[in-house]
């Protein structure tokens, strides 16, 4: 498009912006996402491109604003464009991950930090807490970390989508997502209370308490199912 | 300060002039007959110009989206004489769809003594499992029981399930949360362990089991994490599609041709067994509607499928989520749990008035919702253009109590935080979304199906969940067939004797078509949609 053209579209439809897709200029209608915006200008995305609704982390997008010094973090598909961004996706970034056996690890310190030594490398700086497009505390998690808190840990990581920002940003170079899912796990797995009725009901399966009755359900004609259905009682909210 | 543009806000401000007088009252249920009317009249799926028979293949005559005919009809990638002499890998079980049906398969295969690699169109993960927000049902509870579950899936499905799936599906759902649990989910528990369930549209007992409104991000993200946990026995290859299946001189399935997302390369992939777990097609837009599904879903698997000869079911009927968000532009069609309904939110018009039941059954709700803004004109319509009703958000910290909105809907909290619009002070706007696809393949119980070797898990396939799906019930059904597939696979690997590779049913495929005349000007599968906008 020459500047001309330029000129002219942006008289006919006023809302065009200039956006910088890897430092390449390209007008994009102000109310689209990031996302769209590329599509907009013409990419058929693959990479940095997942779900589209801000839960699987695949189009981690980093930009500047001109005149702004600031560095922003943030998601494609959920970020809406702004006049003079300069955008970079990074829809890969390689974190050290630890191979392990949950059913054979106890969930304690020592085995987050035999699993990952780096845990206690943690510099406290917050770049990662900056760069979460969650808004997770992921320094303050860390630091649960570093106290062998896999609790908390557990707790306060449970909204991240393992996009890798706070990887990308860690000046001590550590995967806190990595990390924080093997809390996740130990925490599920051993630390969470168990729960009575299901083993109650594994049992009972297994004694094919409900086998009869099931296959009984199985022959009923269409009719005698649908009274059945009907006449079931509901639980009370 | 609003997120909403004026004309928006002085609807916004009707809602709330009828609040009050709304928390008194619900608006009635429909009556069969009632339900039968508006169905007819504007659900989707009861729009027969708008679908329309299969003219070719083993399921001829079936009827389906014109949208999804035309790609089920398409012409294949490969030509019958692609060079299968020299296999880019070779394993047992060769697993196709990194979702979690994908990688549960995955998972009991491995366990079963088979090696498995595992391809996925995008990244592994990147699947509509890690959107499902609201939860997954097992009857784990005293109170509650797998027949009881049973009856339910089956009163749900309008009768039309086939009875020994839904068998499967309820009686594997408490195994399914153990193994869960053990692989380290975590699941929302009282301090004694007790399981925190729900109703979900359709229950007659509480056993919606969750994890936050992250249920499904959480049970995909613990499942990746044990699949790479076994990467000598598992091997992941991302951004690699599969296009075709592959036989052998008897026909049995023996692999797939895949195709790299980013060179463009086609390999030929040979394995002893196949499942199929590629998913549902909300990307493929039937009727122009935008979707909650993630960005690969284009109904992949159904065309590899029914093109080496597995029959079809159930692909007339597709479930539309009465609540797609309809604004911001931005998030439209992205799905707003029914959780926000069953907490107290109801939909409402321009004018603030009740026309519609909360919790009526998905297709009722949805169809309601199409009847108030096509037919009585009393939606709101966007500055996009988009028509959309509201769905009273804040009513349910008046009904539960403050913060319960941040407490029971981070998520959606968070989605809509993002454009400016407090969800706990202004309604959202909805209408209704492509959701799921409730047919697919035809299978047993065993996840096999009518073709040797081919093996089928999650919403790829069709018969579970009859005609209409309950919420709950896609998470359980990935992972029940999921792990089904995988270990029939790895068993049916054990033994089957492979033959020679050959692509013969590309081949009567096109000559098929060209005996018909079909030729839809399609090559599929479309693998992703495309939204660029070139000039």
């Amino acid at each position: 498009m020459t500047e001309t053209e330029r000129d002219t579209l942006e008289t006919t439809e006023e809302d065009l912006i200039p956006v910088y897709i890897m430092g390449k200029q390209y007008m994009v209608p102000s109310t689209l996402t990031i996302m769209k915006a590329m599509e907009y200008a013409g990419y058929k995305l693959i990479r940095g491109v997942g779900c589209r609704g801000g839960f699987c982390g695949a189009c981690a997008t980093t930009y500047r604003i001109k005149g702004d010094p600031k560095l922003y973090f943030d998601l494609a598909c959920q970020t809406v464009v702004q006049k003079g961004m300069y955008l970079a996706q990074i829809p890969f970034f390689p974190a050290p991950r630890a191979n392990y056996d949950i059913t054979k690890m106890e969930p304690t310190a020592n085995t987050l930090f035999s699993t990952y030594p780096e845990v206690l490398r943690c510099l406290g700086c917050g770049a990662c807490t900056k760069a979460c497009p969650q808004d997770i505390d992921v320094r303050n998690y860390m630091a649960a970390g570093m106290k062998g808190d896999i609790a908390a840990l557990a707790d306060i990581s449970f909204d991240c989508i393992m996009c890798g920002l706070c990887a990308s940003r860690c000046p001590a170079e550590e995967a806190q997502y990595n990390i924080a899912i093997l809390a996740r796990r130990l925490y599920g797995r051993y630390l969470a209370p168990r729960s009575e009725h299901l083993q109650k009901r594994l049992e009972e399966l297994e004694a094919g308490k409900f086998d009869s009755e099931l296959k009984a359900l199985k022959n009923l004609d269409k009719e005698k199912l649908v009274t059945r259905y009907e006449d079931r009682d509901i639980e009370p909210e | 300060m609003s997120g909403y543009p004026p004309e928006m806000q002085e609807s916004i401000r009707q809602v709330e002039s009828t609040r009050t007088r709304r928390l008194s009252k619900t608006f009635n249920s429909m009556s069969l007959e009632e339900r039968e009317i508006v169905l007819n009249s504007f659900h989707p799926d009861y729009i027969k110009e708008k679908m329309r028979a299969i003219r070719v293949g083993v399921s001829k005559g079936q009827r389906m989206p014109t949208e999804l005919a035309d790609i089920v009809e398409g012409h294949p990638h490969i030509s019958p004489d692609f060079d299968l002499s020299e296999p880019f890998a070779e394993t047992d079980v060769l697993v196709i769809g990194g979702g979690g049906a994908g990688a549960s398969a995955a998972l009991l295969a491995q366990e079963n003594g088979a090696q498995v690699i595992l391809t996925t169109k995008l990244r592994f993960g990147d699947a509509n499992t890690m959107m499902a927000q609201g939860g997954i049902q097992a009857a784990d509870r005293a109170e509650d029981s797998p027949t009881i579950h049973y009856l339910d899936v089956i009163g749900g499905g309008h009768f039309t399930n086939v009875p020994e799936l839904v068998e499967a599906l309820v009686m594997d759902a408490p195994f399914v949360i153990e193994w869960l649990e053990n692989l380290g989910m975590m699941f929302d528990k009282e301090t004694d362990g007790t399981m925190m369930e729900r109703h979900g549209g359709g229950t007659s007992r509480k056993r919606m089991h969750s994890a936050r409104d992250y249920s499904g991000a959480e049970i995909m993200r613990t499942l990746r994490d044990e699949v790479r946990n076994r990467e000598e026995d598992i091997r992941v290859i991302e951004f690699a599609p599969a296009i075709e299946l592959v036989l052998d001189d008897q026909g049995q399935t023996i692999g797939a041709v895949v195709l790299n997302l980013e060179t463009e390369a086609q390999h030929y992939i040979k394995a002893k067994a196949v499942v199929m777990a590629t998913g549902g097609g909300g990307r493929l837009h039937y009727q122009g509607f935008p979707t909650t599904n993630h960005y690969g879903a284009t109904g992949d698997g159904i065309i590899m499928a029914y093109r080496a000869g597995a029959p079809l079911g159930y692909l007339e009927s597709m479930q539309y989520h009465p609540t797609g968000a309809a604004f911001p532009e931005q998030i439209v069609g992205l799905l707003v749990t029914e959780k926000v309904r069953g907490l107290g939110a109801q939909p409402v018009n321009k004018h603030g008035n009740q026309f519609v039941y909360p919790l009526e059954p998905r297709d009722v709700e949805a169809a309601a919702f199409i009847r108030e803004c096509q037919k009585r004109d009393k939606g709101i319509i966007t500055p996009s253009g988009q028509p959309g009703l509201w769905l009273d958000s804040p009513m349910i910290e008046i009904i539960q109590g403050p913060g319960a909105i941040q407490k029971n809907l981070p998520a959606m909290v968070r989605q809509f935080e993002r454009f400016g619009i407090d969800i706990t002070k202004e309604p959202m706007l909805v209408y209704p979304t492509l959701h799921y696809q409730n047919g697919g393949v035809q299978l047993k119980a065993d996840c096999s199906t009518e073709i040797p070797g081919l093996f089928i898990a999650g919403e790829v396939s069709g018969g579970v969940h009859g005609h209409n799906r309950l919420m709950g019930n896609s998470l359980l059904e990935i992972t029940v067939f999921g792990r089904r597939a995988g270990r029939s696979a790895s068993s049916y690997a054990q033994k089957v004797k492979v033959g020679t590779p050959n692509l013969a049913h590309v081949a009567n495929w096109n000559q098929e078509l060209k005996e018909t005349g079909v030729d839809t000007g399609v090559v599929s599968p479309i693998l992703l949609p495309d939204y660029t906008r070139r000039e």
